[in-house]
Protein backbone atom coordinates (compact mmCIF):
# COMPACT_ATOMS: atom_id res chain seq x y z
CA UNK A 1 0.00 0.00 0.00
CA UNK A 2 1.64 3.56 -0.99
CA UNK A 3 1.55 6.08 1.84
CA UNK A 4 -2.12 7.17 3.07
CA UNK A 5 -2.85 9.83 5.79
CA UNK A 6 -5.63 10.16 7.64
CA UNK A 7 -6.24 14.24 7.35
CA UNK A 8 -9.06 15.31 9.27
CA UNK A 9 -11.10 12.71 12.06
CA UNK A 10 -13.68 13.56 14.34
CA UNK A 11 -16.76 11.95 15.88
CA UNK A 12 -20.12 12.99 17.51
CA UNK A 13 -21.05 13.18 21.38
CA UNK A 14 -22.47 9.34 21.53
CA UNK A 15 -26.18 9.97 22.82
CA UNK A 16 -28.93 7.55 23.73
CA UNK A 17 -32.15 8.53 21.49
CA UNK A 18 -30.72 11.81 19.94
CA UNK A 19 -33.93 12.11 17.56
CA UNK A 20 -31.97 12.84 14.68
CA UNK A 21 -31.59 10.08 11.55
CA UNK A 22 -28.53 8.22 10.61
CA UNK A 23 -28.09 9.93 7.68
CA UNK A 24 -28.18 13.46 10.26
CA UNK A 25 -25.92 12.15 12.77
CA UNK A 26 -23.26 11.16 10.28
CA UNK A 27 -23.50 14.64 8.17
CA UNK A 28 -22.71 16.21 11.28
CA UNK A 29 -19.77 13.85 11.70
CA UNK A 30 -18.56 14.57 8.32
CA UNK A 31 -19.02 18.03 8.46
CA UNK A 32 -16.68 17.96 11.52
CA UNK A 33 -13.70 16.02 9.68
CA UNK A 34 -13.44 18.44 7.23
CA UNK A 35 -13.74 21.41 9.61
CA UNK A 36 -10.66 19.50 10.74
CA UNK A 37 -8.91 19.58 8.33
CA UNK A 38 -10.13 23.36 6.91
CA UNK A 39 -12.30 21.32 3.81
CA UNK A 40 -15.10 21.23 1.75
CA UNK A 41 -17.37 18.32 0.64
CA UNK A 42 -16.55 20.04 -2.34
CA UNK A 43 -12.95 18.69 -2.13
CA UNK A 44 -13.67 15.15 -1.89
CA UNK A 45 -14.29 13.13 -4.45
CA UNK A 46 -15.86 9.99 -2.73
CA UNK A 47 -17.82 8.88 0.22
CA UNK A 48 -18.05 5.50 1.86
CA UNK A 49 -20.66 5.58 4.13
CA UNK A 50 -20.79 2.76 7.03
CA UNK A 51 -24.07 2.29 8.38
CA UNK A 52 -25.92 -1.47 9.48
CA UNK A 53 -29.74 -0.58 10.76
CA UNK A 54 -30.50 1.80 8.04
CA UNK A 55 -28.23 -0.32 5.33
CA UNK A 56 -31.14 -0.13 3.19
CA UNK A 57 -31.94 3.41 2.97
CA UNK A 58 -28.96 4.55 1.31
CA UNK A 59 -27.54 6.79 4.50
CA UNK A 60 -24.60 8.02 1.87
CA UNK A 61 -26.28 9.83 -0.48
CA UNK A 62 -28.77 11.20 2.08
CA UNK A 63 -25.25 12.73 3.96
CA UNK A 64 -24.88 14.33 0.52
CA UNK A 65 -28.42 15.48 0.48
CA UNK A 66 -27.55 17.39 3.83
CA UNK A 67 -24.39 18.51 3.12
CA UNK A 68 -23.54 18.95 -1.29
CA UNK A 69 -24.95 16.73 -3.70
CA UNK A 70 -21.90 16.84 -5.54
CA UNK A 71 -22.43 14.12 -7.52
CA UNK A 72 -19.54 12.00 -6.45
CA UNK A 73 -19.50 8.01 -6.10
CA UNK A 74 -21.00 6.71 -2.58
CA UNK A 75 -20.60 3.49 -1.50
CA UNK A 76 -22.42 2.03 1.17
CA UNK A 77 -21.29 -0.33 3.72
CA UNK A 78 -22.69 -2.88 6.04
CA UNK A 79 -20.38 -5.34 7.97
CA UNK A 80 -21.58 -5.99 11.21
CA UNK A 81 -19.45 -4.95 13.79
CA UNK A 82 -16.52 -4.02 11.34
CA UNK A 83 -19.15 -1.96 9.16
CA UNK A 84 -16.88 1.41 10.26
CA UNK A 85 -13.49 -0.06 9.59
CA UNK A 86 -14.77 -1.76 6.20
CA UNK A 87 -15.95 1.68 4.96
CA UNK A 88 -12.74 3.49 6.08
CA UNK A 89 -10.56 0.45 4.15
CA UNK A 90 -12.38 0.83 0.94
CA UNK A 91 -11.93 4.51 1.28
CA UNK A 92 -7.97 3.33 1.83
CA UNK A 93 -8.10 1.28 -1.41
CA UNK A 94 -9.69 4.10 -3.98
CA UNK A 95 -6.87 6.42 -2.78
CA UNK A 96 -3.98 3.32 -2.86
CA UNK A 97 -5.35 2.34 -6.19
CA UNK A 98 -4.82 6.28 -7.19
CA UNK A 99 -8.55 6.73 -8.24
CA UNK A 100 -8.86 9.49 -5.74
CA UNK A 101 -6.73 11.51 -3.92
CA UNK A 102 -9.35 12.59 -1.60
CA UNK A 103 -12.25 10.72 0.28
CA UNK A 104 -14.46 10.89 3.02
CA UNK A 105 -15.28 7.72 5.29
CA UNK A 106 -17.94 8.28 7.27
CA UNK A 107 -19.91 5.79 10.22
CA UNK A 108 -23.32 6.32 11.89
CA UNK A 109 -25.68 5.15 13.42
CA UNK A 110 -29.17 5.56 14.84
CA UNK A 111 -30.54 2.88 17.70
CA UNK A 112 -33.61 2.06 18.26
CA UNK A 113 -34.25 0.23 21.69
CA UNK A 114 -34.17 -3.43 22.99
CA UNK A 115 -31.33 -6.25 21.89
CA UNK A 116 -30.55 -6.36 18.80
CA UNK A 117 -33.03 -9.10 16.87
CA UNK A 118 -33.46 -10.63 13.35
CA UNK A 119 -36.56 -10.28 11.16
CA UNK A 120 -38.96 -12.46 12.43
CA UNK A 121 -39.60 -15.82 10.52
CA UNK A 122 -42.50 -15.75 7.41
CA UNK A 123 -43.56 -19.04 9.07
CA UNK A 124 -43.99 -17.71 12.56
CA UNK A 125 -41.32 -20.03 14.75
CA UNK A 126 -40.04 -17.56 17.48
CA UNK A 127 -36.67 -19.31 17.59
CA UNK A 128 -35.68 -17.78 21.01
CA UNK A 129 -35.79 -19.97 23.82
CA UNK A 130 -36.12 -23.03 21.67
CA UNK A 131 -33.07 -23.04 19.48
CA UNK A 132 -31.13 -21.81 22.70
CA UNK A 133 -30.61 -18.01 22.58
CA UNK A 134 -29.93 -16.26 19.43
CA UNK A 135 -29.11 -12.41 21.72
CA UNK A 136 -26.04 -11.00 21.45
CA UNK A 137 -25.31 -10.87 25.51
CA UNK A 138 -25.90 -14.85 25.01
CA UNK A 139 -23.61 -15.37 22.44
CA UNK A 140 -20.91 -13.30 23.96
CA UNK A 141 -21.73 -15.30 27.09
CA UNK A 142 -21.17 -18.43 25.93
CA UNK A 143 -17.51 -18.55 24.87
CA UNK A 144 -16.92 -16.13 27.56
CA UNK A 145 -17.81 -19.43 29.77
CA UNK A 146 -16.32 -21.51 27.20
CA UNK A 147 -12.95 -19.31 28.06
CA UNK A 148 -13.97 -20.11 31.99
CA UNK A 149 -13.81 -23.76 31.53
CA UNK A 150 -10.65 -23.67 29.76
CA UNK A 151 -8.72 -21.22 31.89
CA UNK A 152 -11.02 -20.76 35.05
CA UNK A 153 -11.72 -17.17 34.06
CA UNK A 154 -14.00 -15.98 36.95
CA UNK A 155 -17.20 -13.90 36.81
CA UNK A 156 -15.11 -11.02 38.26
CA UNK A 157 -12.57 -11.25 35.89
CA UNK A 158 -14.91 -10.59 33.39
CA UNK A 159 -16.61 -7.70 34.91
CA UNK A 160 -13.54 -5.72 35.97
CA UNK A 161 -13.20 -5.43 32.15
CA UNK A 162 -16.55 -3.19 31.97
CA UNK A 163 -14.84 -1.50 35.47
CA UNK A 164 -11.85 -0.32 33.81
CA UNK A 165 -14.16 0.55 29.90
CA UNK A 166 -16.78 2.86 32.20
CA UNK A 167 -13.56 4.48 33.97
CA UNK A 168 -11.87 5.70 30.90
CA UNK A 169 -14.91 6.74 29.74
CA UNK A 170 -15.23 9.43 32.37
CA UNK A 171 -12.01 10.97 30.45
CA UNK A 172 -13.66 10.98 26.98
CA UNK A 173 -16.28 13.89 26.39
CA UNK A 174 -18.39 12.13 24.29
CA UNK A 175 -18.99 9.33 25.40
CA UNK A 176 -22.61 8.89 25.99
CA UNK A 177 -22.42 7.75 29.26
CA UNK A 178 -19.46 9.23 32.07
CA UNK A 179 -19.98 7.30 35.09
CA UNK A 180 -17.27 5.52 37.30
CA UNK A 181 -18.80 1.71 37.85
CA UNK A 182 -17.52 0.05 40.86
CA UNK A 183 -16.74 -3.67 40.28
CA UNK A 184 -19.39 -4.33 43.21
CA UNK A 185 -21.96 -2.37 41.03
CA UNK A 186 -21.17 -4.32 37.64
CA UNK A 187 -21.83 -7.48 39.37
CA UNK A 188 -24.30 -6.88 41.09
CA UNK A 189 -26.96 -4.76 38.07
CA UNK A 190 -29.60 -6.80 36.23
CA UNK A 191 -27.81 -10.51 34.98
CA UNK A 192 -28.27 -10.75 31.54
CA UNK A 193 -26.77 -13.87 30.50
CA UNK A 194 -24.27 -15.05 32.43
CA UNK A 195 -21.66 -13.98 33.27
CA UNK A 196 -22.32 -10.67 31.54
CA UNK A 197 -24.81 -8.40 33.50
CA UNK A 198 -26.17 -5.18 32.05
CA UNK A 199 -23.55 -3.01 33.11
CA UNK A 200 -21.23 -5.48 30.82
CA UNK A 201 -23.07 -5.04 27.71
CA UNK A 202 -22.99 -2.05 25.36
CA UNK A 203 -25.81 0.03 25.04
CA UNK A 204 -27.93 1.33 22.42
CA UNK A 205 -26.48 4.29 21.71
CA UNK A 206 -26.82 6.87 18.76
CA UNK A 207 -23.17 7.91 17.20
CA UNK A 208 -20.93 8.76 13.77
CA UNK A 209 -17.49 9.45 13.44
CA UNK A 210 -15.68 10.01 10.03
CA UNK A 211 -12.38 10.73 8.48
CA UNK A 212 -10.55 12.18 5.90
CA UNK A 213 -8.16 9.99 4.01
CA UNK A 214 -5.94 11.79 1.63
CA UNK A 215 -2.60 10.61 -0.68
CA UNK A 216 0.45 11.65 -0.01
CA UNK A 217 0.17 14.44 -3.04
CA UNK A 218 -2.69 15.63 -1.79
CA UNK A 219 -1.45 16.07 1.45
CA UNK A 220 1.60 18.19 0.61
CA UNK A 221 -0.94 20.44 -1.53
CA UNK A 222 -2.78 21.18 0.47
CA UNK A 223 -0.52 21.79 3.15
CA UNK A 224 -1.66 19.32 5.71
CA UNK A 225 1.44 17.10 5.76
CA UNK A 226 2.17 18.65 9.44
CA UNK A 227 -1.13 17.20 10.82
CA UNK A 228 -1.24 14.07 8.26
CA UNK A 229 -1.29 10.48 10.27
CA UNK A 230 0.51 7.40 8.44
CA UNK A 231 -2.15 4.03 7.65
CA UNK A 232 0.30 1.57 7.73
CA UNK A 233 -2.27 -0.87 7.90
CA UNK A 234 -5.56 -2.17 7.11
CA UNK A 235 -6.63 -5.72 6.89
CA UNK A 236 -9.97 -7.38 6.77
CA UNK A 237 -10.77 -10.86 6.91
CA UNK A 238 -14.10 -13.47 7.52
CA UNK A 239 -14.57 -16.12 10.08
CA UNK A 240 -12.70 -19.59 8.46
CA UNK A 241 -14.78 -22.49 8.98
CA UNK A 242 -14.75 -23.96 12.48
CA UNK A 243 -16.42 -27.13 13.67
CA UNK A 244 -18.41 -25.36 16.04
CA UNK A 245 -19.66 -22.65 13.99
CA UNK A 246 -23.27 -23.63 13.45
CA UNK A 247 -23.82 -23.35 17.62
CA UNK A 248 -20.50 -21.04 18.34
CA UNK A 249 -18.90 -18.25 16.37
CA UNK A 250 -15.54 -18.30 17.13
CA UNK A 251 -14.13 -14.72 17.47
CA UNK A 252 -10.56 -15.51 18.12
CA UNK A 253 -9.70 -17.07 14.86
CA UNK A 254 -11.19 -14.58 12.59
CA UNK A 255 -9.63 -11.61 14.67
CA UNK A 256 -6.26 -13.47 15.32
CA UNK A 257 -5.64 -14.25 11.85
CA UNK A 258 -6.53 -10.72 11.00
CA UNK A 259 -4.28 -9.27 13.85
CA UNK A 260 -1.37 -11.16 12.44
CA UNK A 261 -2.07 -9.74 8.82
CA UNK A 262 -1.89 -6.43 10.06
CA UNK A 263 0.92 -6.70 11.93
CA UNK A 264 3.30 -7.73 8.74
CA UNK A 265 1.68 -4.74 6.60
CA UNK A 266 2.30 -2.56 9.20
CA UNK A 267 6.15 -4.20 10.47
CA UNK A 268 5.18 -4.17 13.79
CA UNK A 269 4.53 -6.48 17.11
CA UNK A 270 2.12 -5.94 19.77
CA UNK A 271 5.38 -4.28 21.94
CA UNK A 272 5.19 -1.36 19.69
CA UNK A 273 2.06 -0.67 20.43
CA UNK A 274 1.21 2.27 22.58
CA UNK A 275 -2.62 1.93 22.78
CA UNK A 276 -4.83 -0.49 21.53
CA UNK A 277 -8.48 0.61 20.99
CA UNK A 278 -10.27 -2.74 21.09
CA UNK A 279 -14.10 -3.72 20.20
CA UNK A 280 -15.98 -4.44 23.89
CA UNK A 281 -19.13 -5.09 22.93
CA UNK A 282 -19.38 -7.54 25.60
CA UNK A 283 -16.67 -8.06 28.45
CA UNK A 284 -16.40 -11.56 28.31
CA UNK A 285 -15.43 -10.64 24.13
CA UNK A 286 -12.69 -7.87 25.17
CA UNK A 287 -11.22 -10.13 27.53
CA UNK A 288 -11.65 -13.26 24.76
CA UNK A 289 -9.53 -10.65 22.37
CA UNK A 290 -6.06 -9.89 24.26
CA UNK A 291 -4.93 -13.19 23.22
CA UNK A 292 -5.49 -12.58 19.78
CA UNK A 293 -3.06 -9.36 20.40
CA UNK A 294 -0.54 -11.58 20.47
CA UNK A 295 -0.64 -12.19 16.54
CA UNK B 1 -26.02 -46.76 18.89
CA UNK B 2 -27.76 -43.36 18.39
CA UNK B 3 -31.71 -43.95 17.81
CA UNK B 4 -34.20 -44.96 20.65
CA UNK B 5 -37.13 -47.05 19.89
CA UNK B 6 -39.77 -45.02 21.63
CA UNK B 7 -39.04 -41.95 24.32
CA UNK B 8 -41.39 -41.40 27.27
CA UNK B 9 -40.92 -37.68 27.62
CA UNK B 10 -41.26 -37.20 23.47
CA UNK B 11 -44.80 -35.84 23.11
CA UNK B 12 -44.97 -36.32 19.19
CA UNK B 13 -45.44 -40.06 19.19
CA UNK B 14 -48.29 -41.50 16.58
CA UNK B 15 -48.96 -37.86 15.71
CA UNK B 16 -46.38 -37.13 13.07
CA UNK B 17 -48.48 -36.02 10.40
CA UNK B 18 -49.73 -33.15 12.41
CA UNK B 19 -46.18 -31.54 13.19
CA UNK B 20 -44.43 -29.60 11.19
CA UNK B 21 -40.71 -28.61 11.52
CA UNK B 22 -39.18 -26.11 13.54
CA UNK B 23 -36.52 -26.12 11.15
CA UNK B 24 -36.06 -27.44 7.67
CA UNK B 25 -33.82 -30.05 8.72
CA UNK B 26 -35.71 -31.62 11.55
CA UNK B 27 -37.00 -35.14 9.76
CA UNK B 28 -40.36 -35.91 11.30
CA UNK B 29 -40.74 -39.60 11.18
CA UNK B 30 -44.50 -41.02 11.52
CA UNK B 31 -43.69 -43.25 14.27
CA UNK B 32 -41.52 -41.23 16.52
CA UNK B 33 -37.89 -41.97 15.41
CA UNK B 34 -37.68 -38.17 14.65
CA UNK B 35 -34.23 -37.27 13.39
CA UNK B 36 -31.92 -34.11 13.02
CA UNK B 37 -30.35 -34.36 10.00
CA UNK B 38 -27.01 -33.00 8.69
CA UNK B 39 -23.81 -33.41 5.73
CA UNK B 40 -20.84 -35.17 6.21
CA UNK B 41 -18.42 -34.53 3.82
CA UNK B 42 -16.94 -37.16 1.48
CA UNK B 43 -13.91 -35.45 1.18
CA UNK B 44 -13.08 -33.91 4.45
CA UNK B 45 -14.95 -35.79 6.72
CA UNK B 46 -16.74 -32.56 8.78
CA UNK B 47 -19.88 -32.74 10.13
CA UNK B 48 -21.95 -30.01 9.81
CA UNK B 49 -26.06 -29.18 10.57
CA UNK B 50 -28.81 -29.01 7.60
CA UNK B 51 -27.62 -28.84 4.36
CA UNK B 52 -25.07 -26.76 2.14
CA UNK B 53 -24.05 -26.09 -1.53
CA UNK B 54 -21.12 -27.29 -1.19
CA UNK B 55 -18.39 -27.64 1.73
CA UNK B 56 -18.30 -25.19 4.06
CA UNK B 57 -14.73 -26.83 5.52
CA UNK B 58 -12.65 -27.71 2.38
CA UNK B 59 -15.22 -25.77 -0.39
CA UNK B 60 -15.46 -29.55 -2.50
CA UNK B 61 -18.44 -29.17 -4.50
CA UNK B 62 -21.00 -32.15 -4.74
CA UNK B 63 -19.25 -34.09 -1.29
CA UNK B 64 -22.13 -33.50 1.13
CA UNK B 65 -23.95 -36.49 2.35
CA UNK B 66 -26.87 -36.35 3.87
CA UNK B 67 -26.82 -38.04 7.54
CA UNK B 68 -29.11 -38.50 10.76
CA UNK B 69 -27.02 -36.42 13.68
CA UNK B 70 -26.68 -38.70 16.45
CA UNK B 71 -29.36 -38.01 19.38
CA UNK B 72 -26.61 -37.54 22.37
CA UNK B 73 -23.79 -35.61 22.92
CA UNK B 74 -21.44 -33.55 26.04
CA UNK B 75 -22.29 -30.10 26.25
CA UNK B 76 -19.50 -27.96 25.12
CA UNK B 77 -20.56 -24.16 26.21
CA UNK B 78 -23.75 -23.33 28.05
CA UNK B 79 -25.18 -19.61 29.10
CA UNK B 80 -28.17 -19.09 31.57
CA UNK B 81 -30.48 -16.46 29.68
CA UNK B 82 -32.16 -13.87 32.28
CA UNK B 83 -33.60 -11.48 29.55
CA UNK B 84 -34.11 -12.02 26.15
CA UNK B 85 -36.48 -10.54 23.54
CA UNK B 86 -39.91 -9.41 25.07
CA UNK B 87 -42.40 -12.73 25.30
CA UNK B 88 -39.40 -15.06 25.39
CA UNK B 89 -40.14 -17.08 28.87
CA UNK B 90 -36.80 -16.68 31.07
CA UNK B 91 -34.69 -17.88 32.55
CA UNK B 92 -33.70 -20.76 30.33
CA UNK B 93 -30.65 -22.38 29.71
CA UNK B 94 -28.62 -22.04 25.77
CA UNK B 95 -26.31 -24.91 25.55
CA UNK B 96 -23.74 -25.84 22.66
CA UNK B 97 -23.13 -29.60 22.47
CA UNK B 98 -21.05 -31.50 20.55
CA UNK B 99 -22.83 -34.64 18.97
CA UNK B 100 -21.41 -37.72 19.11
CA UNK B 101 -20.23 -38.67 15.55
CA UNK B 102 -20.11 -35.16 15.02
CA UNK B 103 -21.62 -31.60 14.50
CA UNK B 104 -22.18 -29.23 17.32
CA UNK B 105 -25.66 -28.09 18.15
CA UNK B 106 -27.17 -24.90 19.86
CA UNK B 107 -30.26 -25.76 21.79
CA UNK B 108 -32.11 -25.18 24.65
CA UNK B 109 -31.65 -27.52 27.58
CA UNK B 110 -35.01 -28.40 29.58
CA UNK B 111 -35.70 -30.96 31.94
CA UNK B 112 -33.19 -29.08 34.20
CA UNK B 113 -33.63 -25.69 36.64
CA UNK B 114 -31.95 -23.40 34.84
CA UNK B 115 -30.80 -22.07 38.37
CA UNK B 116 -29.18 -24.95 39.59
CA UNK B 117 -25.22 -25.60 38.66
CA UNK B 118 -24.78 -28.06 35.31
CA UNK B 119 -21.77 -30.05 35.67
CA UNK B 120 -19.01 -29.57 33.40
CA UNK B 121 -18.99 -31.74 30.28
CA UNK B 122 -22.17 -33.13 31.25
CA UNK B 123 -23.50 -35.20 28.22
CA UNK B 124 -27.24 -34.87 27.40
CA UNK B 125 -29.82 -36.20 25.00
CA UNK B 126 -31.45 -34.86 22.03
CA UNK B 127 -35.31 -34.97 22.30
CA UNK B 128 -38.29 -33.78 19.86
CA UNK B 129 -41.68 -32.16 21.28
CA UNK B 130 -44.40 -30.06 20.38
CA UNK B 131 -42.29 -26.38 20.98
CA UNK B 132 -46.49 -25.33 21.86
CA UNK B 133 -46.28 -22.86 18.87
CA UNK B 134 -48.23 -22.94 16.13
CA UNK B 135 -48.38 -21.88 12.50
CA UNK B 136 -50.66 -19.95 10.30
CA UNK B 137 -52.74 -23.09 9.81
CA UNK B 138 -52.63 -24.27 13.34
CA UNK B 139 -49.58 -27.20 13.18
CA UNK B 140 -47.50 -27.44 16.17
CA UNK B 141 -44.04 -26.81 14.94
CA UNK B 142 -41.98 -29.92 16.31
CA UNK B 143 -38.60 -28.73 17.78
CA UNK B 144 -35.27 -30.73 19.51
CA UNK B 145 -34.52 -30.11 22.96
CA UNK B 146 -31.52 -31.26 24.83
CA UNK B 147 -32.06 -33.32 28.31
CA UNK B 148 -29.54 -34.09 30.89
CA UNK B 149 -28.44 -37.46 29.78
CA UNK B 150 -30.33 -40.63 32.07
CA UNK B 151 -33.44 -37.98 32.69
CA UNK B 152 -35.53 -40.39 29.82
CA UNK B 153 -36.53 -43.30 30.66
CA UNK B 154 -34.93 -46.22 28.98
Amino acid sequence: MSDIYIVGIDMIPFVRKSGRTAAQLGAEAALLALDDCGLSIRDIEALYCGNVMRSHLMVGQRILHEIGETAIPVVNVSNACATGATAFREGLIGVSAGLYDLVLTVGAEQMDSGLLALPGRPDGFVEEGELGSLTTPAMFSLIGNEHARHFGTTFEQFAKVAVKNHHHATFNPKAAIRRETPLEEVMASEMIAFPNTKLMCSINTDGAAAAVIASEAAARRLGLMNRAIRVRASELTSGAYTPREDALTDFNVVTQSCVRRAYEAAAVGPEDLALIELHDCFATAELLHYICLDG
Amino acid sequence: MQVKETNSQDSSIGVGHIFVPALPHILIDPNGDHALMGSRCSSCAAVIEGERLGCPACGERSSLEAVRLFRSGRIAAHTVVYRSYPGAKTPFVSVVVDLDGGGTIRGTLRDFDPLSELPADQRVEMIFRDSGQRNSAGRPFLCYYFVPEGSTAP
